[in-house]
């Protein structure tokens, strides 16, 4: 009896243990239907609601209300998502199951758009629903296009950039090989030589990527199926592993994440920093900053020219579901215009994707890492663009991180990067 | 829950003699008559429970035998698995990617490795943590000065949210943070095995440990203090009256907070989530289940219930073997036991 009196409870907590985990899926959605969906309302006007992750510097509202003041008849509302982008994606799945057809457009991260297209929750920027891409770089419109159909409308982007000294390198480096060998610069003055994002997270993707098509490998064909065993994908991530070996990557890179890197950089104490364009506006103002008047900004070392920078940003796209595709079409016409883009980088430093605002004279004052940056998305290559990119991310991530840390000979990581991509996308 | 909290009556235990005289006393019926009062009253939270509890454990296992959505070869949209079978937990249990074991850098070539992470900080961080907390708590059942702030400021670590004690050790545990600096070595704290795990049970051990004080010492509160004097008395040394009456007397809560802390343990997220984004061998099943939800549903559902199965399981242990050792040694040991 006494026993019972512990049992029950004990059953209940845990059961509520593992209850709480296993309702975070919330059933797979139906798919495959999606043709009656995307073939329907497609002159639907109204009211609408615009979905983005949390709105830093404020930029949204503005553009919404103004909006607003021009369309009084179709009103967009703006529903604020977290500011983490796992919450945000998981947010969106839950509400593309329950086919809420109150979330219109969509703000989608550019690793997300395959999958999401896939799963047949994304309107097909097809006949009436298409918008003019011409204008924008190319490797922007790559992240938008699943299936050789335009899925989404690229709004911002970013590339990786190389932080460099001035003061100690008057001419940034054109190769990776040249930057390895200004290393004894670093050492000359008790300063570790290169970072990145090394440590075991989606920034390796990243970096590792950035590697990989940097020595003119590649991580996926055009079948989706893996192609990290070629010579040139070894020889990429073999750069990465000698370095972290001899010491151009300092032992702690492989816990750094751009935060741990951009401060040891503005503490002055590393010379070459591989990370995203935010870094320069706090290095220029942060108060801690040791390097105000002596960084540069330079493209990534590539082989023999400028490297191949994974791509950053956020692609907007209208929800299968919605019931006002045509004044969501309008909205995204609205959103991606000149305008718009201006805007939003004066306002949030979120870089275009019209190749021709990064000559804007007004512009390149005002953000002078433009035309480095117009190098890097013109030279980058998109992360796999796979439905099953939480996998190959993973893949890429294990393997990547055990081999810099020399856990795993370069041969080894790449056969099973290549096992683990292949098995993830059957 | 609370029947845990209750305190224990002593058995009531009739003679077979008076038993007979009351069933023919129609005792019976009123018997009846209450259980189904009792029913009526319990069943709004037989429904709750049904709803938040039943339902969604029932509908995992569902989809734990169903396959994950594939690829349409020629749309090149996802379509509906189809039915599995047991292939999702032979896909965890046996390490199988499709005919071939799963290569390093998918989830599924982790499950054991999971399986062991958690145990093994399971077992470290409860048994540091009870050994710390009842110390503490020892401490704190004594009157001095400044007692009831000792208790509040005890207290800290527990009201932190974990996430908030997870960042706060990150950067502590950070190649130029605090710890380093301290102890003036250079030591990978988030970025190699060992330091990574040891880093995480030390912060889990700081967080989860007043807990642990509280709770013992509700247990020692208890126990009156005659008793120690009546020892005392009988020239009991102070280890003996830990040994002969503390321990005894204070087993079944220190029972209760020990199966407590085995469960959250099992289920531990979000301080290796934080610390180490589960690398160098801090995933735990819990890790393991949230990353399947992102790649597949249908897998994650039978991972999750697989972890299930092993909470259950340990808790059952707990309850059956221990528990039960615990009720036995805390009632007087003579009729009316059930074996």
């Amino acid at each position: 009896m006494n026993t019972r009196k512990y049992l029950l409870p004990a059953a209940v907590a845990g059961v509520l243990a593992l209850s709480l985990s296993a309702c975070g899926g919330g059933g797979g959605g139906s798919t495959a239907s999606s043709g009656g969906d995307a073939a329907a309302n497609l002159d639907g006007r109204g009211p609408i609601t615009y979905v983005q992750g949390k709105d830093n510097s404020n930029v949204v509202r503005p553009l919404v209300d103004k909006w607003n003041a021009a369309h009084p008849d179709q009103k967009v509302t703006f529903k604020e998502q977290s500011d983490q982008a796992d919450q945000q994606h998981d947010d969106l799945v839950q509400n593309f199951q329950a086919k809420n057809a109150n979330y219109d457009v969509v703000d989608v991260d550019v690793i997300w758009t395959a999958e999401f297209a896939a799963k047949g929750w994304l309107q097909p920027l097809t006949d009436k629903m298409s918008i003019d891409t011409s204008k924008m770089l190319p490797a922007t419109v790559k992240t938008a296009t699943y299936n050789n159909t335009l899925f989404a409308a690229p709004q911002t982007s970013d590339g990786g950039i190389l932080f460099y000294r001035k003061d100690l390198v008057p001419t940034p480096p054109k190769t990776w090989d040249e930057m390895m060998n200004m290393c004894s610069i670093a050492k000359q003055n008790n300063i570790d030589c290169y970072a990145g994002q090394f440590a075991k997270y989606e920034g390796l993707t990243v970096n590792a990527a950035e590697a990989i098509n940097s020595a003119g490998g590649t991580i996926v064909g055009d079948d989706g199926k893996s192609t990290v065993t070629s010579a040139a994908a070894k020889a990429g991530l073999n750069n990465l592993v000698t370095a972290y070996k001899n010491g151009n990557i300092p032992t702690q890179g492989v816990t750094y994440q751009e935060e741990q890197g951009r401060q040891s950089f503005e503490d002055g104490k590393l010379l070459f920093l591989r990370n995203w364009p935010y870094v320069y506006n706090l290095a220029k103002t942060d108060g801690s900053s040791k390097v105000k008047d002596t960084f540069g900004m330079a493209p990534l070392p590539g082989k023999d020219g400028p490297g191949a920078s994974s791509l950053g940003g956020h692609n907007l796209a209208v929800s299968v579901y919605s019931q006002h595709k045509a004044t969501a079409k309008d909205f995204l016409t609205f959103m991606t215009s000149e305008e718009t883009e201006k805007f939003y980088a004066t306002q949030g430093s979120l870089a275009p994707v019209l190749g021709s605002l990064y000559d804007d004279p007004t512009l390149v004052q005002q953000l002078p890492y433009l035309p480095v940056l117009k190098t890097s998305i013109q030279n980058a290559v998109p992360r796999p663009v796979t439905p099953f990119y939480p996998a190959v991310t993973k893949a890429i991530q294990d393997n990547a991180y055990a081999a810099i840390k020399g856990d795993k000979s370069v041969d080894q990581a790449m056969t099973d990067m290549d096992t683990a991509i292949n098995s993830a996308s059957q | 829950m609370s029947t845990l909290a209750q305190p224990k009556k002593a058995p009531e235990t009739p003679s077979p003699k008076t038993k007979k005289v009351q069933k023919e006393v129609g005792q019976d019926r009123a018997a009846t008559s209450q259980g189904r009062w009792a029913f009526w009253l319990i069943s709004p939270a037989l429904v709750l429970l049904a709803v938040v509890i039943v339902y969604p454990v029932v509908n995992a296992i569902i989809m734990a035998f169903q396959k994950d959505q594939g690829l349409d070869p020629v749309t090149k949209v996802f379509v509906q698995g189809g039915p599995a079978g047991l292939d999702n937990f032979v896909h965890w249990l046996a390490q199988q990617c499709g005919s071939a074991a799963c290569a390093p850098g998918t989830l599924g070539s982790q499950f054991w490795s999971a399986v062991g992470t958690t145990f093994f900080f399971t077992v470290v961080t409860v048994v540091l943590e009870t050994v710390l907390g009842f110390w503490m708590a020892v401490i704190m059942a004594r009157s001095f000065r400044g007692r009831s702030a000792l208790r509040a400021a005890v207290l800290v670590p527990w009201a932190i949210p974990t996430a908030v004690t997870a960042k706060l050790w990150f950067f502590i545990f950070a190649f130029d943070g605090i710890a380093n600096k301290l102890f003036g070595t250079a030591i990978l704290w988030t970025g190699s095995e060992w330091p990574a795990r040891w880093a995480i049970i030390i912060s889990d051990v700081w967080k989860t440990t007043p807990f642990m004080a509280l709770l013992i010492l509700a247990g020692l509160q208890i126990i009156p203090a005659e008793v120690y004097e009546a020892a005392k008395v009988d020239g009991a040394s102070a280890w003996q009256r830990f040994t002969q009456i503390t321990l005894p007397l204070v087993k079944p809560a220190l029972m209760v907070a020990v199966l407590f802390r085995v469960l959250d343990a099992l289920r531990m997220y979000d301080l290796p989530a934080i610390m180490t984004q589960g690398s160098n061998g801090t995933t735990t099943l819990s890790i393991l289940v949230v990353d399947q939800i992102r790649q597949g549903f249908n897998s994650a559902a039978a991972l999750s219930t697989i972890t299930f199965l092993i909470i259950f399981l340990v808790a059952f242990i707990f309850v059956r073997f221990l528990g039960a050792n615990a009720v036995a040694s805390a009632t007087p040991k003579t009729k009316g036991q059930d074996k």
